[in-house]
């Protein structure tokens, strides 16, 4: 059992107000361990065991455990979380992420947009929390609200605004559009449309880098792969599949939940038997997270082991990250069904304003350090909205560019020619 | 010889007078306007209160009232057992849907767009489409898979696909597809009283559009047949055979071509499977011409099954090849003005009732 109390909510304890001893299953998990960094200054939050999750079972309103005033009780803090430089790190994407996403939604009603388009407002520190602990090689398989997972893995803003505005000079020269950003060269898998299709892609990226470790040799591949998805994906038979094949490969994956409380209008609780996702990791053999997805500083710690572990070999992990989206659905819902309460609850909880204060409270940067970097995003986006609005549409040849890889098959030879036109081919003496 | 006698029993089907399923009585016609929402939703109301065995089932159909508002108002009215919000989970509640329609009940399951379907498709074909073949006639499955299908706008590849073909291909579906709100109403009231699977193709573009109704068609024990094509325009220069949002493109087109002179036959064929062979091929066979005109990929397309089937019955009769619109051969883009390029447009259904009759050669 361990000792060290945390924030974040493990699995392996039961939800009630005696804690019981660890079920047998919980053996072989090495998460966490007494001298992991999870457990760093996090260990002054208290975990009673009454700090639990009070779900009330009405219309979609829920009061969550509040750690931010939590926060307020502790005792000060010898050691920091964060050095300077991550901590502006982490300010400028969040706020990039914001900046961003709020110019989206003026382009959409300015008609520059359209389609659907789903927006992260608020959910910005799971993002941040996870991906700027990645490499460049680590890959990132996401959902539709997939602008600000692009934006931290590395996408340029441009690129991305781009691609939003269906122009050539988009991630995907403007014929994926705002569900479907990819990037090879960050490592970002898209960008899907159904809920639950990304996360067998995640799966399957993650298997790819076992098997190079393993099978192909290349002995330093430990890439990790993240796999973000939403409290109403927990329900789908993939998802359960994927946690099967994960923890039964031990593969080197993060599935990220981003639990908004909200599946478009259908409330989590009314969709969901048992709703504590966090849970459902230890039935598949992989520990299971629960954390609150409105701190960036508790999704890194968080994020940092679990990662970690991924990285060692160590197999799977599950995250819950309670986290809220402070706008609709996408830009064409009403947002008619949501408490107002609920959501100025979340609006108190604010990521920015937190990590704000954080920076401030404990002198890792002044006021005009991070009024700085507000002006620089501001710049960065308008600069991105105007690249994009000069940018070509695209033309016609390009409709039907792209079907294929290789169209015709076994590719060009070395005389220039199409392997296929050559009669020799068949004889097996052409060599591919 | 053979064909012979096909043609003889082509002629006999031909005069052979459908059973008609349709009440006719003579109301005047008023000049009332419906949207196909409410049409749709009218229908679902109507046959929910004559048989307390339908239900509706799909994501946000109750509290949201429907992604598309098509269900809206049918919570307040029948309760949440009966208009059932589902998990996102298309699988697992199509398969929970067809096994209650084993037991008689009659589920009406929503996709929010048809390419959700692929989620379910195992339960939609072999759970559903062929069980009363497999239990040689003892079980029936009188289900209702509904939504919104083929593009949208600016939704990009996997929001767009129509999937037509697809189901139409599949032996024990049947699968409809209307127009206006005449057909929504009639069709689906049609659907929901059908003893099997029945797949019912929505425009989600249409939703919002407005089209003229009778008192009769207004009237809740109305009902169109399954299997009937409708001629929405008379002509004798050229068919054009289309389905969904098509047929709007295609009466446009017919507009267009009055003017120079070519008087074009519109047929809305409101039933993919069963296609009603029968009028096509007399329509053929009075104008010598064909073009058919879809949204789907091109590839298999209903377009292409349609062209056989006049080839097989009326090649005699055919003064110039069938000409085939259909969307273009590549994944929905998302650029506005590619996606334009990617669906046809009222000038290529001119263009090639223009080739047919032999004015252009572009």
């Amino acid at each position: 059992m361990n000792s060290a109390s945390c924030a974040a909510k493990i699995s392996t304890q039961p939800f009630s107000l005696n804690p019981t001893s660890p079920t047998s299953h919980d053996n072989p998990l090495v998460f966490p361990k007494p001298t992991s960094l999870f457990l760093g200054s996090t260990r002054k939050l208290r975990l009673s065991s009454s700090s639990k999750l009070n779900l009330h079972r009405r219309s979609g309103t829920v009061v969550a455990v509040s750690d931010v005033v939590k926060q307020k009780k502790s005792k000060s803090t010898p050691s920091l979380l964060i050095t300077k430089e991550e901590g502006l790190e982490l300010y400028e994407d969040v706020i990039l992420g914001r900046a961003f996403e709020d110019m989206c939604a003026q382009m959409y009603y300015r008609g520059k947009m359209f389609g659907f388009v789903h927006l992260y407002n608020g959910q910005e520190a799971v993002s941040t929390g996870f991906i700027k602990l990645l490499k460049q090689q680590d890959s990132v398989v996401s959902t539709y609200r997939d602008h600000v997972h692009a934006l931290s893995k590395g996408v340029p803003a441009r690129a991305v605004m781009s691609e939003l505005f269906g122009k050539t000079t988009g991630c995907c020269r403007g014929q994926g559009g705002s569900m479907h950003m990819f990037s090879r060269e960050h490592n970002l898998l898209g960008g899907f449309a159904f809920i639950g299709e990304g996360i067998p892609v995640a799966t399957g990226a993650a298997f790819t880098s076992k098997y190079k470790r393993e099978i192909l040799k290349e002995a330093d591949c430990d890439h990790v792969t993240l796999a973000f998805f939403g409290d109403g994906t927990c329900n789908n038979g993939q998802f359960f599949e994927c946690l099967n094949m994960a923890a039964l490969w031990k593969l080197p994956i993060v599935f990220v939940v981003e639990n908004n409380l909200w599946a478009i209008g259908m409330s989590h609780l009314r969709a969901t038997s048992d709703p504590q996702i966090y849970k459902k990791g230890p039935a598949f053999g992989m520990p299971g997270i629960h954390v609150d997805g409105m701190d960036v500083l508790k999704v890194r710690e968080v994020a940092k082991e679990a990662i970690g572990r991924a990285r060692r070999g160590e197999g799977p992990t599950l995250v819950e990250c309670e986290t809220y989206r402070f706008r609709g659905h996408s830009l064409a819902d009403p947002d008619e069904l949501r408490d107002s309460a609920e959501k100025a609850y979340y609006a108190a909880r604010d990521p920015i304003t937190a990590l704000k204060k954080y920076l401030i409270e404990n002198s890792l940067a002044s006021e005009a350090d991070l009024k700085a970097i507000d002006k620089k995003i501001d710049e960065v986006v308008e600069d991105a909205v105007e690249f994009a609005d000069e940018s070509p549409v695209p033309s016609r040849s390009q409709l039907l560019e792209n079907v294929f890889a290789d169209p015709k098959g076994f590719g060009i030879g070395p005389d220039g020619r199409y392997r296929c036109e050559d009669p020799k081919f068949t004889e097996g003496t052409a060599h591919v | 010889m053979l064909g012979i006698v096909r043609q003889k029993m082509l002629e006999q089907s031909l005069k052979k007078i459908p059973p008609a399923v349709s009440v006719l009585r003579s109301y005047s016609s008023a000049a009332k306007q419906m949207t196909i929402r409410d049409a749709l939703n009218s229908a679902l109301d109507e046959e929910m209160s004559a048989d307390s065995k339908v239900f509706l089932m799909g994501e946000e159909v109750g509290e949201y009232q429907g992604a598309y508002k098509i269900t809206k108002g049918l919570l307040d009215k029948y309760g949440p057992e009966r208009v059932l919000d589902t998990p996102i989970t298309e699988a697992g509640f199509t398969g929970v849907a067809v096994g209650a329609a084993y037991y008689g009940v009659k589920p009406v399951v929503e996709f929010m767009t048809f390419n959700f379907s692929m989620q379910a498709i195992d339960h939609i074909i072999n759970s559903a489409a062929k069980t009363n073949y497999m239990s040689s006639g003892q079980i029936s499955v009188p289900i209702v898979f509904r939504g919104p299908n083929g593009a949208a706008a600016g939704v990009g590849a996997q929001h767009s696909q129509c999937y037509a073909a697809w189901y139409a291909s599949c032996p024990g579906l049947k699968v409809l597809a209307p127009y206006s709100s005449e057909d929504a109403r009639g069709l689906l009231k049609a659907a929901i009283r059908d003893p099997d699977p029945v797949v019912f193709l929505e425009n989600e573009l249409l939703y919002g559009e407005s089209f003229p109704v009778s008192d009769e068609v207004l009237d809740s024990s109305f009902c169109l047949p399954i299997g009937k094509a409708k001629i929405e325009r008379k002509g004798k220069d050229v068919t054009i055979a289309a389905y969904s949002k098509m047929v709007g493109y295609a009466l446009k087109a017919a507009e267009t071509l009055e003017k120079d002179g070519i008087d074009a036959e519109v047929i809305n064929l409101r039933s993919i499977r069963p296609l009603d062979r029968s009028m096509i091929n007399a329509s053929v066979r009075k104008t010598s011409r064909l073009v058919t005109v879809e949204e789907a990929f091109p590839q298999h397309g209903v377009g292409a099954e349609i062209c056989a089937s006049i080839v097989e019955e009326s090649f005699a009769y055919l003064d110039a090849p069938v000409e085939r619109i259909a969307g273009a051969d590549v994944p929905m883009p998302y650029a506005a003005n590619l996606e334009r390029m990617a669906v046809p447009q009222v000038e290529d259904i001119v263009r090639a009732a223009k080739r047919t009759c032999y004015r252009s050669v572009s």
